[in-house]
């Protein structure tokens, strides 16, 4: 009984030295932020309890010409990521199961691009796309492509689509793995007796492969959601806090970094609070739901 | 006939793959002059003047040294505390165990960029802004929740019939951990060091907000720096990409496994 009370003891002692850590520079400044979002400031100074004033300030006009565009960039970037790199992803992992010599070699190649820091990727992709010294455009124009070598990064119209390529070269090794290892789980049996019953293999692709995938394609969306909705280094590399040119890449994270940091407003720590606690419950509650509604036995 | 066609794809994919870091790496080794003349090419010559001039020129130096301390001592400090409190956690009974798990467990899913304000404030409020120790803190906090998550579940799998053995032989909670238990989770404990080297390695949000003085800076802070101070000098440019890569190359290359591991253990949560 005795040893049982001082190996309870024990535990405790154990735990301290994570839990203060974890308590102190975690748990306490997420709460913390909580609360900021309900009071208004005057700079760092707290002011009033506001309720849910600074929730309605991200509403106000000035704010929301910001806002909305920001969130449709990051649901853009989202549909972009599924649409681009999570299909490439599959037909890879697909393609990848036919061949056998040179599979990790190939492997390798498209995975090596996501173990690059994302800043680094964003100012290497500004170089290499640069309009006038970059390699992407007189590749173009050396094979002929004239009309293909133009400002990628710098046109309103082509920079998000090109932030989805960048973001798909760089990911893409990702859901091919996932995919791979899904796939190499699939009893080979299953469509050896499809195609017995004389199914064709679109057939055997359609019906057998693709609902055994689901739950690694639920992962991967689920995954790519929280990515493309916390999208920060790459945009900050390729335009800036602004989300140059004109806008046209600013994401969520970029606009609570301005917002926070650079607007000037007395009040920045109430409004940059109120986003991020609007951007948390949004991100959380939507990864919910779709974990709810993709995870869905049919 | 088709297989031929599926592996020309994947070998010219590959090949678009690549040919970014490819053409980093080349360009890295060639002067300014020579890539504005000709952006792709094989480097002459003097080979190493551009990573000369951002190693000194570019406080390089001053960048690759404070990432290496933030990032080692917050990631063995991290490991440490989660090693302790894994232990109790992963294979003793206690009051709120459950609880605890659940209180060092649920940080995984938290947003950490949501408390960046109040941490700045409470970092300036004990004189840790601007400071690597500040940073390292920060850091090794974070890590908590994922290295509790896959220490926890690995000290659970070990048999029980050790802490029996151990504690029959006379040993105390501390030299049970210390010679029975820590050799047995080194596995583990390298999937934990490896796995959180790349993040803090990349980080890029914490450091932006919490560190202002330039000799502070970690490297991708210090990155952004650079890359608007010696915008049109190419070569040194491409010199510091290659730099801020090459840790975790060579990490990568060195412990493979450990990555996989970590990657398929943050992936079943």
């Amino acid at each position: 009984m005795a040893l049982s009370t001082t190996r309870r003891g024990s535990s405790y002692l154990f735990l301290i030295p994570a839990f203060v850590l974890y308590s102190l520079f975690v748990v306490y400044p997420l709460f913390t932020g909580l609360t900021y979002s309900v009071f208004s400031w005057k700079g760092t100074l707290r002011d009033t309890f506001v309720g849910f004033a600074n929730y309605a300030g991200l509403l106000t006009e000035s704010f929301r010409d910001q806002l909305l565009p920001a969130l449709g960039h990051n649901f853009l970037l989202f549909a972009g990521t599924m649409l681009v790199q999570n299909t490439l992803g599959l037909a890879f992992a697909l393609a990848l199961s036919r061949v056998r010599r040179g599979k990790r070699a190939l492997q390798t190649m498209f995975a090596l691009p996501y173990l690059v820091n994302p800043l680094v990727i964003g100012y290497l992709w500004t170089l290499l796309l640069s309009p006038t010294f970059g390699p992407v455009n007189s590749l173009l124009r050396g094979v002929g492509l004239e009309g293909l070598a133009m400002p990628w990064l710098g046109d309103p119209a082509t920079a998000l689509p090109t932030v989805i390529v960048i973001t798909t070269w760089q990911w893409v090794g990702f859901p091919m793995l996932l995919f791979s290892a899904a796939l190499g789980g699939i009893p080979q049996e299953y469509a050896e007796a499809a195609r017995t019953d004389g199914a064709t293999s679109w057939q055997v692709f359609r019906r057998i492969t693709l609902p055994l995938l689901r739950p690694a394609m639920a992962t991967i969306t689920i995954l790519s959601f929280i990515g493309s909705m916390n999208t920060f280094a790459l945009v900050y590399a390729l335009g800036g806090s602004n989300g140059a040119p004109a806008g046209a890449t600013d994401v969520l994270g970029l606009l609570f970094y301005r917002a926070a940091f650079a607007s000037g407003d007395v009040n920045a720590l109430g409004t940059s609070s109120a986003l991020a606690v609007f951007m948390f419950t949004f991100i959380f509650g939507s990864t919910l739901l779709l974990e709810r509604v993709l995870r869905r036995r049919t | 006939m088709r297989t031929l066609w599926i592996k020309l794809l994947l070998w010219g994919y590959a090949v678009f793959s690549m040919a970014p870091l490819v053409v980093m790496v080349l360009s890295s080794f060639r002067p300014t002059s020579e890539i504005f003349d000709e952006p792709i090419g094989l480097p002459t010559g003097s080979a190493f003047d551009n990573y000369a001039k951002a190693w000194t020129e570019a406080s390089f130096s001053t960048y690759v040294v404070n990432s290496v301390i933030v990032v080692v001592s917050a990631v063995l400090l991290g490991a440490v505390v989660s090693l302790l409190a894994a232990y109790p956690l992963g294979r003793r009974r206690f009051g709120g165990r459950g609880l605890l798990t659940a209180y060092f467990i649920s940080g995984m899913t938290l947003p950490a960029h949501l408390g960046v304000l109040p941490l700045f404030y409470l970092l300036e409020s004990m004189g840790l802004v601007d400071s690597l120790l500040g940073l390292i803190l920060v850091y090794a906090a974070g890590s908590i929740p994922f290295n509790v998550f896959v220490l926890t579940a690995f000290f659970r799998q070990l048999p029980y019939e050790l802490d029996e053995a151990a504690s029959l032989d006379g040993a105390g909670p501390l030299a049970t951990f210390w010679h029975v238990m820590l050799p047995l989770v080194r596995p583990a404990i390298a999937t934990v060091i490896v796995f959180q080297f790349v993040p803090l390695w990349n980080d890029f949000f914490y450091p932006l907000v919490l560190m202002r003085d330039e000799s502070k800076l970690t490297l991708p802070v210090g990155l952004t720096h650079f890359f608007g101070e010696f915008q049109n000098d190419w070569g040194t440019l491409f010199a510091g990409l290659v730099m801020t890569t090459i840790p975790l190359v060579v990490l990568f290359v060195l412990a493979t496994r450990q990555i996989v591991a970590g990657l398929t253990a943050g992936m079943n949560r």
